[in-house]
């Protein structure tokens, strides 16, 4: 009786899950295609990463987190730091290097960061970000804390000193740090294949004795599960978790690299395209039953408003004042 | 007041600053059980324990992240390398995490650090095992760079390293564990950024930190003894420099020596030059010079080894020279 009244409450729950991200992707979607167009325009300046095609990834583990948790990341971030909560606004006012952004223009498109949302930056140093998650993490165990610390980094950081260093202690400390590696399968124009000797990055956890899963990340659902495995290890033993997501970015590796480069077939991105994220969310929300094409196009509506509005925002947004420039490089 | 060694001042600011706040501990390579390479946190792991005292695998650049991510979190991390030959395999942390991210997060997140262990040659360790990494690190803003010269110096600024909120290099002699000298009790802290004037004299300036303090202290009592009266500016921060300092004694000397164990191009003195030229024109009395390591690899030879280094004999010949007594 008891599981026959819970049954359907799971489903509701499930469905709301699933609705949430696939606001959070098309947020993600929308808001990186106008970030493309103001970089197009001049109003974006240096390297911009675009998170198109991998939305599942930041909606999917993140909804496996408390908001005491920590998040950190590397520079291609927009999309994890939207989904973690960063504003819209401000983020996009970041990309602009505007006064509002939510590193006061310092930081641009590669250092996002929201301190009070424990969004503990993107880094633009392949890998170099990976240690400082081992430390967040190490930060939390002499705390006495429950929490975990979520780093994200592409396939082509395994490849780097500071991966293994990291993960080596994240295991012989016990730290509660999920590593999550979103393999999109190129690090810039190398595929990952050409230059990696071990192209499952899952198998490098068995080297530091720690727990592993290979996500389909295309699946939010799915990523979902198995961060909620991993933040489960994590909160209860301080056991790290190597996650390795397989994904796929359909843009450049930058906005000065074109769509597909020469690096790969255009045929190869297309192919890639029919495995769309946003695609397959919305397909299995419309066969529940839980959304319709009128729901998706309002929901859609939505998020291009809201993002609408942050480029307004971030285009009316005053540059840091002169005096900026001498600011924050100590602490007083 | 109490005569300890260099290291024993290290180790008392270390238990002192960690009996005061729980937040500060302490992570390294043999920091713990081994007690030290150089023995500096002797007794720390028996008094805080293995959380708070940690002995790491050999990864710097592992180690020293794991610091900056902790600072991130609200602790704050006293990081030891083995030696500073060693933290060059930790740069990117040190110059591209630590430094950098309360800048490039609009002030979000201060990065409350230290990284400390010796710097500079010893005796006969080779090429890679002898070198002076302050014109390096100090070039870096979002950094503060220290070169305690005697014990009492050596307690007062890694404690003051401890209490700041940025990250704070704080660079050993590790000629100088041994050292000994008066080290006030208790709660002494020199605030980062003032020199101190070890020596009163009239006729030239020595400008000098860390190890070359004393080779600069030798050298004015042999100057003394030729009748020149030679001041000694033990500059203590590299970074923020103590630049009033500085152009006071230059303005009353005329003339200025600056010694370090770095290499010439690009070093801690060319820094130093470009303060007093700037500042102290009109009183300098003759061009300033440098006393440098060889600007070579530091050879293994005991004989070739004396000559790349900074001597007393060398800041003699360079003062008579300033004087023009030769």
């Amino acid at each position: 009786m008891t599981s026959a009244t819970a049954q359907p409450k799971a489903d509701q729950t499930q469905v709301e899950l699933a609705r949430r991200m696939l606001r959070q992707m098309l947020l993600i979607r929308r808001f990186e295609e106008k970030a493309a167009e103001a970089y197009a325009l001049g109003k974006i300046g240096g390297f911009c990463h675009l998170y198109i095609g991998q939305e599942a990834v930041a909606a999917g583990s993140l909804a496996a987190l408390r908001l005491d948790d920590y998040v950190i990341s590397s520079y291609r971030e927009h999309g994890q730091a939207l989904v973690r909560g960063v504003p819209a606004k401000a983020a996009m006012a970041e990309l602009y290097g505007k006064a509002t952004g939510c590193s006061k223009g310092k930081g641009g498109s590669m250092h996002l960061f929201d301190a009070a949302k424990r969004f503990m930056g993107g880094h633009g140093i392949v890998g170099g970000h990976v240690p400082l998650a081992t430390g967040i993490g190490f930060a939390i165990k002499y705390q006495g804390g429950d929490q975990v610390c979520l780093c994200y980094f592409g396939e082509a950081a395994v490849n780097i000193g500071a991966f293994h260093e990291a993960l080596n202690m994240a295991s012989v400390y016990h730290l509660p740090v999920i590593f999550c590696c979103e393999n999109n399968r190129y690090g810039m124009g190398t595929a990952f294949e050409r230059v990696a000797a071990v192209t499952d990055v899952v198998e490098h956890a068995c080297s530091y004795d720690m727990a592993a899963e290979l996500v389909n990340g295309m699946d939010a659902l799915a990523v979902y599960a198995a961060t909620q495995r991993a933040v489960e290890r994590a909160r209860q033993g301080g056991h790290p978790t190597l996650l390795e997501v397989r994904t796929y970015r359909f843009m450049g590796h930058s906005m000065s690299d074109p769509l597909h480069g020469v690096y790969r077939t255009k045929d190869e991105v297309e192919e890639q395209k029919k495995r769309d994220p946003i695609t397959q969310l919305v397909a299995k929300l419309k066969d529940d039953a839980a959304l319709d094409q009128a729901g998706l196009d309002a929901l859609d509506a939505e998020v291009r408003a809201e993002v609408e509005d942050a480029v307004k925002f971030a285009d009316e947004s005053p540059d840091p004042e002169p005096a900026e420039l001498f600011t924050h490089v100590l602490s007083d | 007041m109490p005569t300890l060694t260099y290291r024993d001042a290290l180790n008392q600011a270390l238990r002192e600053e960690m009996q005061r706040d729980g937040n500060v501990f302490l992570m390294g390579e043999e920091v713990g059980v081994y007690q030290g390479a150089y023995k500096v946190s002797r007794g720390l792991l028996e008094e805080f324990g293995p959380m708070r005292v940690v002995d790491t695998p050999i990864a710097e650049l592992g180690f020293a992240g794991i610091g900056v991510g902790a600072a991130m979190a609200g602790l704050r991390p006293v990081i030891e390398f083995m030696t500073w030959n060693f933290a060059v395999l930790a740069l990117d942390q040190i110059v591209n995490s630590a430094a950098k991210i309360l800048y490039e997060s609009g002030g979000q997140l201060p990065i409350p650090i230290v990284f400390r262990g010796p710097n500079g040659a010893a005796l006969q360790l080779g090429a890679q095992h002898s070198q002076a990494w302050e014109s390096w690190l100090s070039h870096i803003p979002g950094l503060k760079v220290v070169a305690p010269a005697t014990p009492a110096d050596a307690k007062g600024l890694l404690k003051a390293a401890i209490r700041d909120d940025n990250p704070v290099i704080v660079l050993e002699g590790e000629m100088l564990y041994n050292t000994k000298g008066e080290v006030p009790e208790g709660e002494y802290v020199v605030p980062i950024g003032q020199a101190d004037v070890k020596r009163t004299g009239q006729d030239v300036t020595l400008i000098c930190h860390s190890k070359t303090v004393s080779v600069a202290l030798k050298a004015a009592e042999q100057l003394a003894e030729e009748g020149v009266s030679a001041e000694v500016v033990d500059l203590r921060s590299l970074r923020p420099l103590d630049e009033a300092t500085i152009t006071g004694s230059v303005a009353k000397t005329n003339r200025a020596v600056v010694v370090e164990e770095g290499w010439p191009h690009c070093g801690i003195g060319a820094q130093v030059v470009d303060v007093i030229q700037r500042e102290a024109f009109d009183h300098l009395d003759a061009p300033v010079l440098r006393v440098t390591q060889a600007d070579v690899p530091m050879p293994y030879n005991k004989q070739l080894e004396r000559l790349a280094k900074p001597s007393p004999e060398k800041v003699v010949a360079a003062a008579r020279r300033v004087l023009y007594l030769d």
